[in-house]
């Protein structure tokens, strides 16, 4: 691969001063980026490693009962977590459904917000694709394929974004901790990733030299701890992005709807907060006319290209399906399967 | 806690105190502690690391490399491209074998498949290679790729290795137009690429005159003899060293362009070489399992009795080279029909040339034929089991043969039993769990031909009673290490930990091809010869030594147990093998045998094994996600030796065949040809949370006449009959008959 400098800071300001310049990219646990310096689709002329940083790497809970997350916490130690997976418990299950374990043991959770499209053409660096090289073009545009966007889409790029904790971090409110030349600065996770519009290219706010240092997950989310899942699609049972995936919470008072949250992911280039959906279920009673109906409001603007349109109404079924298992409650234990609508077997009969 | 599970079904047949025993792995502890010494672990001295680079494109011409770019790049060695191509003793397109396929070695610079071969860039380690490929920035004059099954057709000279493209008996026509009910089911297979754990790697050195090689494969005496023919050398001075494989499924026997360039590097360079392919260069220049459209037409009576079989299988092959999937050969193999063919032609795609992958024309076939079987059996509104016992082939399909040995009825009546088949609704969508989950239930026949290869071995008995086998025998992951022994123990009458097997390495003698499921029916007889010709010997000398308490009971009349020879009628006149040698002054004494197919043995008998699969699957009403609960496999393959590995290698294969149904496909971008599904991420097989409950039975099956130790194989067998049996569940619980490989969720809404 390409000769590269690597730099190993000791402290985050020195962190960001190396990271400012022209070609570098922030390295943390690799289980992106590496995979693209081997296809060639990332060049960096200087790897700056953020793994040693001190203080990054665990998380903390907040006087008031809310939940900052270090940008270097590892994904499994963070869903392993039994008080932060009862609190929490969609971003937990969502956690799980994500990767592998050998890749969520070493993938962290700043990381995984700055994940790269897996739309091939990204990854391929002899084709062309706007994200990766602007005004390239896109090889995706009129390719049937199953994979892409539909909402949020432009001429431009048509990927999505492969998170699965991120869907449940916008549910939750999550808030980004951002440090950079200019200080720090909080940047709501629902305004963290960037539509394509005309420069795909740009695909977070970061600034040059910004990085994730945490995500803060407020109090009130924790409101939602009974009434909370992640489901996914996938074409498989584990190590698989999701063909379309929801997370759904609910507070319930009295039998009726308090509040709702509803996010999708594998349907546009960013989690998709479905805000008009949330506003729809707020005072209705918790029924499946209400969920199908919420659902398929949030789905009202998307559109297909080719070979993907049954992914529209896939995405409300699924939420639909997603606030349903959330209504009926909570698990007790994480299931088997995370984020399948399967049951699963136990491990151990 | 016993150490050993036992196999669920029967008592395993014991040949002698070894085989039948369920032996733990002989090399288990040295791969897992990573002391087995795969190809690319090899670093000999002062060796350089080999990149190569592969075509961006599917059809055309590479115009420009900017090879001055990188050679200056620092540590590079030197770049192969066509305009310094090493030689080859044999013409580039030249085939020296049966088995050759036409391969790249930069002859000119045409592009004929993506992931072609187009330079080779060696460089002083691995990182400098890899840049320096990338600064070769290839240019192209692309053409239009051909893609998918929508181009005319040809008549192929053969299909799979060697077969005709249309076999018949009986009458087609008059079985279709006169049966009461007629089926027509057309099933699409993808292309799926050889995705071993171990990609394609070697490590050329030559030496004093010979070229030694650390590189994987299924058939080390064929290979060298391949390697030694393009390269112009005696075969004897080229050493294949390939005692593990990290898989092999039939990608890794025959010789590869790519492989010939590294060891031509190695010489121009004047030192070792070692070239690992990528994970993405496995999609394209290592072979495939070609793509297939099959049209099966049957005919049956008012009882369901099939009439005819018209198996139509349309291959996806190489623009440049042949190799058909012979799917259709399914037709010959599985069900009993007064008229049966069994067609093929062949579509020319820009894809690298397709080849053997596991049951290579039996996978797809079965795949096909199995759901055509479900058409049928509903059309006749049977059980599908019913359906499959009524057309009960008693004798060979196509040949009528009698069978060496067919345990099928008790396969399916086994296999039935364990998976509760009885009671199966025979409507669709009528069975729920108590989560609303649709239920479906299906079953597949499983067959797969018993082929021999040939192969060698040596014997040899040490002076303390101990004794060694030789040949090149490879691992690739079945465990012949450790069913070899057993076989060898029980052939010299000795315990397993008696015997030394010495192999991996090609100059000992040619233990054959690792293929075809027949390695252990024929590497396994060659030692049961060649233990057998030592044990002869010595009971020679043991007799015609006065000295002995053998003395005139002749060679014929002494049992060989322990490590002593006992006379056959009296047990108290015997001799300890190391006492019968040391008197007779030997050190050592050698026996040879060969494993082969006796000369008439095919004129009498069909050989195959047999098996079905029932497979229960889950499916979600409204959002289509699959799941396979619960797949039985019972299977008859003759003696079993070792019935941990057996186990091992048919749950394996189950586990493909749930792979071949819902996950396996490389996605073709038809406006260009390229795959773009090329890595792990995405290029999709079975992980271990799609296999909750995969049981194997094996059924008893004693064969007197497939060869003398009774075995048929298992290696493959077991990706044949499940792909079809999930796919019939998953119409038994939707109602939906999904005939396009693999089944996506999409196929199975409601929308």
């Amino acid at each position: 691969m390409k000769s590269f400098d690597y730099l190993r800071p000791e402290t985050l300001a020195d962190a960001i001063a190396a990271g400012g310049a022209p070609g570098a990219a922030y390295l943390a646990g690799g289980t992106n980026l590496v995979d693209l310096m081997k296809t060639g689709a990332a060049v960096p002329d200087r790897i700056v490693d953020i793994t040693r940083l001190p203080g990054l790497d665990r998380w903390e809970w907040l006087d008031d009962g809310g939940l900052r997350i270090g940008a270097l916490v590892r994904n499994s130690d963070l869903a392993h977590d039994v008080d932060v997976a009862q609190t929490f418990p969609a971003m937990a299950e969502a956690l799980l459904s994500g990767a592998s374990g050998q890749l969520r043991n070493a993938a962290t959770v700043g990381g995984n917000l700055m994940q790269a499209t897996r739309c091939p053409f990204f990854a391929d660096p002899t084709s062309s694709c706007n994200r990766r090289e602007a005004g390239s073009g896109c090889a995706a545009q009129g390719l049937s394929a199953r994979a892409f966007a539909v909402l949020g889409a432009s001429e431009a790029c048509i990927a999505t974004h492969p998170s699965d904790f991120c869907v449940a971090l916008a549910a939750l409110g999550a808030m980004v901790e951002v440090a950079g030349p200019d200080g720090t600065r909080a940047v709501a996770l629902t305004d963290f990733h960037r539509l394509p519009g005309a420069a795909p290219q740009t695909t977070t706010v970061l600034k040059p030299g910004e990085l994730v240092t945490a995500i803060t997950l407020p109090a009130a989310a924790a409101g939602f701890r009974r009434h909370a899942r992640y489901l996914k699609l996938r074409d498989r049972t584990s190590f698989a992005f999701a063909l379309v995936s929801a997370a759904a919470m609910l507070r319930i008072e009295d039998g009726i709807i308090a509040e709702a949250r509803l996010a999708f992911g594998g349907v546009a280039a960013k989690p998709w907060r479905a805000l008009d959906a949330e506003a729809a279920l707020k005072g209705a009673r918790p029924d499946a006319d209400a969920f199908a109906t919420a659902a398929a409001r949030a789905l009202e603007g998307a559109a297909a290209t080719a070979g993907n349109g049954f992914k529209i109404p896939l995405a409300a079924r699924i939420g639909a399906r997603a606030l349903t298992l959330a209504a009926a409650g909570t698990p007790a234990e994480m299931p088997v399967l995370p984020g399948s609508v399967h049951l699963g077997e136990p491990a151990h009969a | 806690m016993p150490d050993v599970t036992p196999l669920p079904a029967a008592t395993p047949i014991r040949m002698g105190s070894n085989a039948g025993q369920p032996r733990t792995r002989a090399d288990g502890l040295l791969k897992v502690t990573g002391r087995a010494t795969y190809a690319a672990d090899n670093h000999p001295a002062g060796m350089a690391q080999a990149v190569l680079v592969t075509a961006a494109i599917a059809r055309g011409r590479v115009t420009a490399m900017n090879v001055e770019a990188a050679r200056a790049h620092p540590g590079v060695v030197e770049v192969y491209t066509p305009a310094n191509r090493p030689e080859l003793a044999l013409e580039p397109d030249a085939k020296p074998s049966f088995f050759s396929k036409l391969t790249e070695t930069l002859q000119d610079d045409t592009v004929r498949y993506e992931g072609q071969p187009i330079a080779l860039v060696v460089a002083e380690t691995l990182e400098a290679a890899t840049e320096a490929a990338r600064l070769l920035a290839p240019q192209y004059a692309a053409e239009t790729a051909r893609v998918g099954f929508d181009l005319a057709p040809y008549a192929p000279e053969s299909v799979g290795f060697g077969f005709p493209i249309e076999m018949s008996k009986g009458d087609i026509a008059a079985g279709l137009s006169e049966a009461a009910s007629t089926t027509e089911t057309v099933v699409e297979t993808p292309p799926q690429y050889h995705n071993a754990m171990e990609t394609h790697a070697i490590v050329a050195e030559w030496k004093d005159g010979k070229l030694y090689l650390d590189t994987p494969t299924q058939a080390p005496g064929m290979s060298a003899a391949g390697f030694a023919a393009w390269l112009g050398l005696d075969p004897a001075d080229v050493v294949i060293r390939s005692p593990f494989l990290g898989g092999g499924f039939g990608s890794k026997a025959a010789v590869v362009g790519a492989f010939l360039l590294a060891i031509q590097a190695a010489k121009l360079l004047d030192r070792p070489v070692k070239l690992a392919l990528a994970r993405h260069q496995m999609f394209g220049h290592v072979f495939h399992r070609g793509a297939t459209r099959q049209t099966i037409k049957l005919g049956m009576d008012a009882e369901g009795r099939l009439t005819a079989i018209d198996h139509h299988t349309t291959a996806v092959t190489a623009a440049f080279e042949e190799f058909i999937e012979g799917a259709s050969g399914a037709a010959r193999t599985t069900y009993a029909a007064p008229a049966i063919r069994a067609s093929h032609d062949g579509v020319r795609n820009d894809v690298g040339v397709p080849g053997a992958m596991r049951a290579p024309g039996e996978a797809s076939g079965s795949a096909a034929l199995e759901i055509a079987a479900d058409v049928a059996a509903e059309a006749a509104g049977l059980d599908p089991l019913e359906f499959r016992l009524r057309n009960y082939a008693e004798t060979d399909p196509m040949s009528g043969l009698p069978y060496s040995s067919k345990a099928l009825r008790e396969c399916y009546a086994e296999g039935a039993r364990e998976f509760g088949w009885a009671g199966r609704p025979l409507a669709p969508r009528q069975m729920t769990d108590d989560a609303g989950m649709l239920v479906g239930w299906g079953v597949g026949t499983a067959t797969f031909p018993c082929p021999m290869f040939g192969a060698e071995a040596r014997a040899t008995l040490r002076a303390d009673g101990t004794a060694v086998i030789e040949t090149a025998l490879i691992d690739m992951g079945q465990g012949s290490w450790t069913a070899m022994a057993q076989i060898a123990a029980d052939s010299l009458g000795l315990d397993v930990e008696q015997v030394e097997i010495r192999g991996g390495v090609s100059d000992l003698p040619d233990s054959g091809v690792a293929g075809g499921s027949g390695y252990t029916a024929t590497l396994g007889l060659a030692i049961d010869n060649a233990g057998g010709d030592t044990i002869r010997q010595l009971a020679e000398i043991a007799s015609s030594d006065p000295d002995s308490p053998l003395h005139g009971t002749g060679n014929t009349r002494v049992v060989a147990r322990g490590g002593r020879l006992y006379a056959q009628d009296d047990e108290s006149r015997s001799e300890s093998y190391a006492d019968i040698l040391a008197r007779a002054g030997r050190e050592t004494l050698s026996g040879e045998g060969k494993g082969a197919r006796g000369e008439n043995d095919a004129n009498d008998h069909s050989f195959q094994s047999h098996g079905a699969v029932f497979a229960e699957v889950k499916v979600d009403p409204d959002l289509g996600q699959v799941r396979v609960t619960r797949l039985v496999g019972a299977f008859a393959a003759g003696r079993i030796i070792n019935p941990r590995m057996v186990e091992s290698q048919l749950s394996g294969g189950m586990i493909w065949g749930i792979s071949f149904a819902l996950h396996e496909g490389a996605e073709m971008d038809p406006r260009t040809g390229r795959i773009l599904n090329r890595d792990f991420g995405e290029y999709h097989v079975s992980v271990n949370s799609d296999a909750p409950s995969v049981k194997v039975l094996t059924i008893p099956e004693e064969d007197a006449f497939v060869n003398p130790l009774g075995v048929k194989g298992v290696g493959e067998i077991g990706v044949t009959g499940t792909a079809g049996a999930i796919a019939n569940a998953i119409w038994h619980a939707t109602g939906k008959r999904v005939t396009s490989y693999p089944i996506r969720l999409e196929e199975l809404l409601d929308l």
